[in-house]
């Protein structure tokens, strides 16, 4: 850990094979002029490309697009988009208030920790696996280690089938992308764990993961991947709360806070 | 009227209303303290902080040395990647919460900022004031956790990646909370700074200070990282409007080598390539 080059070496011009801009003349994206080569570009295939150095293929940039639309939900009321309406009900800024939704989405029981945590445990399943260790070891040790999968159950319907699932596999089938070593074990282990004491189904975040990491991403490209898959249900609980009353939105009555801590006293 | 289910259960708040104005606080009650009643006449402001972080009023020393840390935070200046973040908002003419959330998420990591801070009060946690825990942890840094969002560390929390030793600064905000807190995880850092930093191998550095005073104020880590972000806040804050005022003609936009530039797709003619 402690072998670094000094902060002098860093000093001066920054090194970079990411881009940059000339103002007035171009702009370099990843090696490539964006303005000549990547103009014409669908923006998931170019924002892809900025975070694995790789250009995909219209089936999978398809997939890609539909992993984020089908979990697009305006629904104010989820955790995250409560932060965007709350921000229009105060009237703060869009930009504020979408940024720090988009930030809280990085929770721990939904969202971004979830989805990095399955697609990381699908690779080391894989492995393992692959290296001649039963299935029903590789998923209890899971459970044993860290006490559930992420992307197996759910915290606000936990025995019901996921909505989103079959509309996005069918939307992979049709791509002809559903033949991915990761989708199959995903699959395998919503058996193992629907047949045990778990009951848990697959969720959404399994089954984007397995799909995402047959494409080819890594657990960090797919997390960095998934930053706008909530967005596009943000800006319509914040334009909608700032169309309501200042403050309307979810408004508390002083009575609604129960107190449960000390008895008044005197400082 | 709202369902009964949605309310909100607290040990840290209350509030009183008129009948007739259901939605207006007449008094607020921190922990069973009247806010606006009485703390506003007696409480200092890091009485307050502490209050609201451990429910509870601090003891003198206590309060004390939280105000020694919120000065020694309160501004990690203008080259901290924080404080930098708060200003590259401030001289585009961002908004002022652009801002602070500039230098929340650039003060948030493992290096340098809350997270680290965190990390070093879960080895305080496992290894108290024990020679022998320490030597152990450090022939184990932390690894990444079920949070897996977090980038692995780069080294061992609490310490300086580049000093190359301890720093004034450090070493006076160590040595003035140590007054304060003389029974505790910073007297014993103070007495034994060198061998530690013999076996990790790193110069103490100012988040390793911070969390030994935390721990013996009776801040749980999760608490002492959200604590850190806030208290490394006004120093963001004032280099932002400064920066703000001065203008981006005079902040640094710094230069770049590009390694793989294609060059001009058209280049002009007579110009090489």
């Amino acid at each position: 850990m402690n072998e670094r080059p000094p902060l002098e070496t860093f000093e001066g011009s920054l090194n970079t094979t990411m881009g940059g801009c000339f103002p007035g003349e171009r702009a370099v994206f990843r090696g490539h002029d964006l303005h000549a080569e990547l103009s014409d570009s669908d923006w998931i295939d170019l924002y892809v490309f900025g975070i694995t150095g790789r250009r995909h293929t219209p089936s999978q940039l398809k997939v890609l697009h539909a992993i984020w639309v089908n979990t697009s939900y305006p629904d104010p009321r989820l955790w995250n988009n409560r932060v965007a309406a709350l921000a229009g009900s105060a009237r703060s800024t869009g930009i504020l208030g979408i940024s720090a939704a988009l930030a809280t989405s990085e929770a721990a029981i939904y969202g971004r920790q979830i989805d990095i945590a399955i697609a990381d445990f699908l690779v080391r399943a894989r492995r393992a696996i692959e290296s001649g260790r039963p299935l029903s070891e590789v998923v209890g040790e899971e459970l044993r280690t860290r006490r559930s999968i992420g992307g197996y159950g759910r915290p606000v319907a936990k025995s019901a089938a996921d909505e989103r699932n079959a509309v996005v596999l069918a939307i992979a089938k049709k791509e002809d992308l559903v033949g991915g070593g990761y989708l199959k074990l995903a699959f395998e282990i919503e058996e193992f764990l629907l047949s045990g004491r778990w009951r848990m189904r697959m969720n959404y975040a399994a089954i984007a993961a397995a799909l995402a990491l047959d494409i080819g991403f890594s657990p960090r490209e797919y997390y960095l991947y998934l930053l706008p898959a909530f967005l596009a249900g943000m800006p319509p609980c914040f334009i909608e709360a700032s169309t309501r009353p200042e403050q309307a939105t979810f408004p508390l009555r002083c009575s609604s806070l129960i107190y449960e801590g000390p008895a008044r006293r005197a400082w | 009227m709202a369902s009964s289910k949605d309310v909100i259960h607290s040990k840290l708040w209350q509030e009183e209303s008129e009948p007739g104005d259901p939605f207006t606080a007449t008094a607020c009650y921190c922990s069973g303290y009247d806010v606006y009643g009485e703390l506003l006449h007696k409480a200092s402001y890091v009485d307050y902080l502490y209050l609201l972080f451990r429910r509870e009023r601090p003891l003198p020393h206590v309060a004390r040395a939280l105000e020694i840390l919120t000065i020694a935070l309160g501004n990690p200046g203008p080259r901290d990647p924080s404080v930098h973040a708060a200003m590259s908002a401030g001289v585009g003419g961002s908004p002022a919460a652009a801002a602070l959330m500039a230098a929340l998420a650039a003060g948030a990591g493992s290096s340098g900022g809350a997270r680290e801070v965190l990390l070093a009060m879960e080895v305080w946690t496992r290894c108290g004031c024990d020679l022998n825990a320490w030597q152990t942890a450090i022939a184990s840094p932390p690894v990444a956790t079920r949070q897996l969002v977090w980038p692995d560390i780069d080294h061992f929390p609490g310490f300086s990646p580049y000093a190359r030793d301890v720093s004034i600064p450090v070493r006076q905000t160590l040595e003035a909370l140590a007054d304060c807190l003389p029974d505790g995880c910073a007297r014993w850092l103070l007495d034994h700074r060198q061998a530690i930093e013999n076996l990790v191998g790193l110069s103490l550095a100012m988040p390793g200070v911070a969390a030994a005073a935390l721990i013996d104020m009776g801040i749980t880590p999760e608490a002492g990282e959200m604590l850190t972000l806030l208290l490394r806040l006004p120093g963001a804050a004032a280099h932002a409007l400064e920066q703000g005022e001065m203008g981006f003609r005079r902040f640094p936009f710094f230069s770049l080598d590009i390694s793989n530039d294609p060059g001009p797709a058209m280049p002009k003619e007579g110009t090489a390539r």
